[in-house]
């Protein structure tokens, strides 16, 4: 008697000393097969309807395939905004977005990364430092219009900063620290501890151990994480409208306390007129902030392969 | 500073454990080992798993402080003076008494900068050319500079596992310390790898203490001058069973248990 028939299964009609021991082979290729079908299904799926977006932005803003205007001249990164449709430009939005963007990453980059090295290097593991680890965690899930909320009081008014670039880079900054602490300290992390013990067993301090051991090999990673914390604010509205960042700016900002407006909040603006001519100026918004994050992405990338090549 | 070194050389212990116990928590992992370490010899600890013998070799140079709840009783003297007394700085202990690992773990840096980053890192002013000489002495005297003297700006995990472990060993040099301690420095080796490592120690006894954590009981009774003999007691505590030259331990051993284990009836 076989090792099947003893447990039960039904014998093979053929089975020679391969197949032994392999029941239900066939249904269980079959089921892979459907896996691997569905998979490419939703693959095309999800890629299809992005397409397709694209497409029809692409086509709204320059008019490329239904013959329209083109909207995404020199004139629109050369103009400030207008009541007129052909005169009307994303200079403001697209400094402004810069301006704040450069900012937020000058207040978060430093701070999240330093807090990060403290929590995984040097904090002692107390129910305080596991209280401000749940708490960091949770931030990064917090609605951003929270943080625009805690801006307008903190920032706005307590700091009396007013509606300026300062106070929505501040803003920013508060909702992707966390962000960056949390990819900064998985990537520090990852860091083995066999390199950490040789520092320290040839006479390195922490500081010089954490500087030229775990810094440069985990330096990848933390900016990975941080580039992409950073495109996430690059596409926040909502916090900046709460702190009031304004939707009309026929100027750019001079100083660090001007008002400003940034690209997502002059899209926001346009799709909500009247003038059909708006949405066609939305549509090349939208290509403009799309080609700046896909570059910041293309950074991060770039910045994780160079990385990790050196080692 | 001078009276120090004149007692020194009257001193045969490089260093020298009295009544210590280590503890991780409440945990009492090694109790009351008193073990005096001759200067210019090779000490093999031996053991059975989980006896201690690592938390002993660690405690030589306060690596057990980078656990958070370890924590030393009794006195570890180094040149006669606590390395665990208040106002002793690991740092200083560290680069005085170097370490190798278990596994080898070459920085992922040139070869060069493994072995510079001790003196670099130690603050010594060293020119370019006095670097130069210091890296080949270290790596000359961990018998690999013929192989590498080439390839000084390869990554030192471009090695293999044998060649790694001795730029590890030539990187402890480099700090110029006195006792080097190595935890199972030839358990990831390979046979010809391993013998390297062992005709090396030979040749650093000259100029090094040396104390060596080691499984393999034909390495300890090849490779060294005196071995410590630990068991785990009723109370899961590591302790020292025995202690004497290699030749004593393996050949007539007074404890039996020290006999039963060498002659592998256990562990």
């Amino acid at each position: 008697m076989s090792a099947q028939e003893q447990l039960g299964v039904k014998a093979q009609t053929v089975e020679t000393s391969v197949d032994r021991g392999s029941g239900n082979l066939k249904w269980r290729h079959f089921k892979g097969k459907i896996l691997t079908v569905l998979g490419w299904f939703s693959i095309i799926f999800g890629l299809g309807m992005l397409l397709v977006l694209i497409l029809d932005v692409v086509n709204k803003a320059t008019g490329i395939f239904s013959g329209g205007t083109n909207w995404l001249t020199w004139e629109f990164f050369n103009n400030f905004d207008s009541r007129f449709p052909a005169r009307a430009g994303a200079k403001a939005a697209i400094y402004g977005t810069l301006y704040t963007i450069t900012l937020t990453i000058f207040f978060a980059f430093p701070l999240g990364v330093a807090a990060a090295i403290y929590l995984e290097e040097y904090a002692k593991d107390n129910w305080f430092t596991r209280l401000v680890e749940i708490n960091i965690s949770n931030l990064a899930a917090v609605p951003s219009i929270i943080y625009g909320l805690l801006g307008l009081q903190v920032f706005v008014r307590w700091f009396a900063f007013g509606r300026s670039i300062l106070a929505g880079a501040l803003t920013l900054a508060l909702l992707v620290v966390p962000i960056i602490i949390v990819a900064s300290r998985e990537s520090i992390r990852a860091v083995p501890s066999s390199l950490r013990q040789a520092s320290y067993a040839l006479g390195a301090t922490r500081w010089q151990t954490v500087w030229h051991v775990v810094l440069p090999q985990s330096i990848g990673g933390i900016l990975t994480g941080s580039i992409l914390a950073v495109s996430r604010a690059i596409g926040e509205t909502a916090p900046l409208i709460t702190i009031g960042a304004l939707t009309f700016v026929p100027f750019l900002p001079r100083n660090l306390f001007d008002v400003f407006t940034v690209l997502p909040i002059q899209i926001f603006n346009w799709t909500s007129r009247p003038n059909d001519d708006f949405r066609a100026l939305a549509a090349a918004g939208i290509l403009v902030l799309l080609a700046i994050l896909l570059t910041i992405n293309a950074l991060a990338i770039y910045l994780r392969n160079r990385y990790q090549k050196r080692y | 500073m001078t009276i120090i070194h004149e007692m020194d050389r009257s001193n045969p212990n490089a260093i020298e454990a009295r009544n210590m116990s280590v503890y991780y928590g409440s945990f009492r992992a090694v109790k009351n080992v008193n073990l005096a370490i001759e200067k210019n010899r090779i000490t093999a600890l031996i053991g059975p798993s989980g006896c201690g013998k690592s938390t002993v070799l660690r405690s030589f140079n306060r690596m057990n402080d980078l656990v958070a709840s370890a924590r030393v009783e009794g006195e570890i003297l180094f040149h006669g003076e606590n390395i665990y007394a208040p106002g002793v700085d690991p740092v200083n202990v560290r680069r005085r008494i170097g370490m190798v690992f278990q596994k080898p773990n070459p920085f992922p840096k040139s070869i060069y900068e493994n072995v510079a980053y001790g003196p670099r890192i130690n603050g010594w002013k060293l020119s370019k050319s006095q670097m130069d000489e210091l890296v080949e002495r270290s790596l000359r005297g961990a018998a690999l500079w013929d192989e590498v003297k080439d390839k000084l700006n390869q990554n030192g995990l471009s090695l293999s596992g044998g060649q790694q472990q001795r730029l590890c060993i030539a990187r402890a040099l480099a700090v110029e310390p006195e006792v080097i301690l190595m935890d199972e420095p030839c358990s990831a080796l390979d046979p010809i790898s391993t013998l390297k490592i062992e005709e090396l120690m030979f040749e650093l006894r000259q100029n090094y203490t040396i104390i060596i954590v080691t499984h393999n009981m034909q390495q300890a009774s090849r490779a060294s001058d005196y071995t410590a003999f630990f068991l785990m007691d009723s109370d899961r505590a590591g302790q020292l069973i025995e202690y004497g030259p290699t030749s004593q331990i393996f050949q007539n051993p007074k404890d039996e248990r020290t006999e039963q284990y060498i002659s592998g009836r256990f562990g």
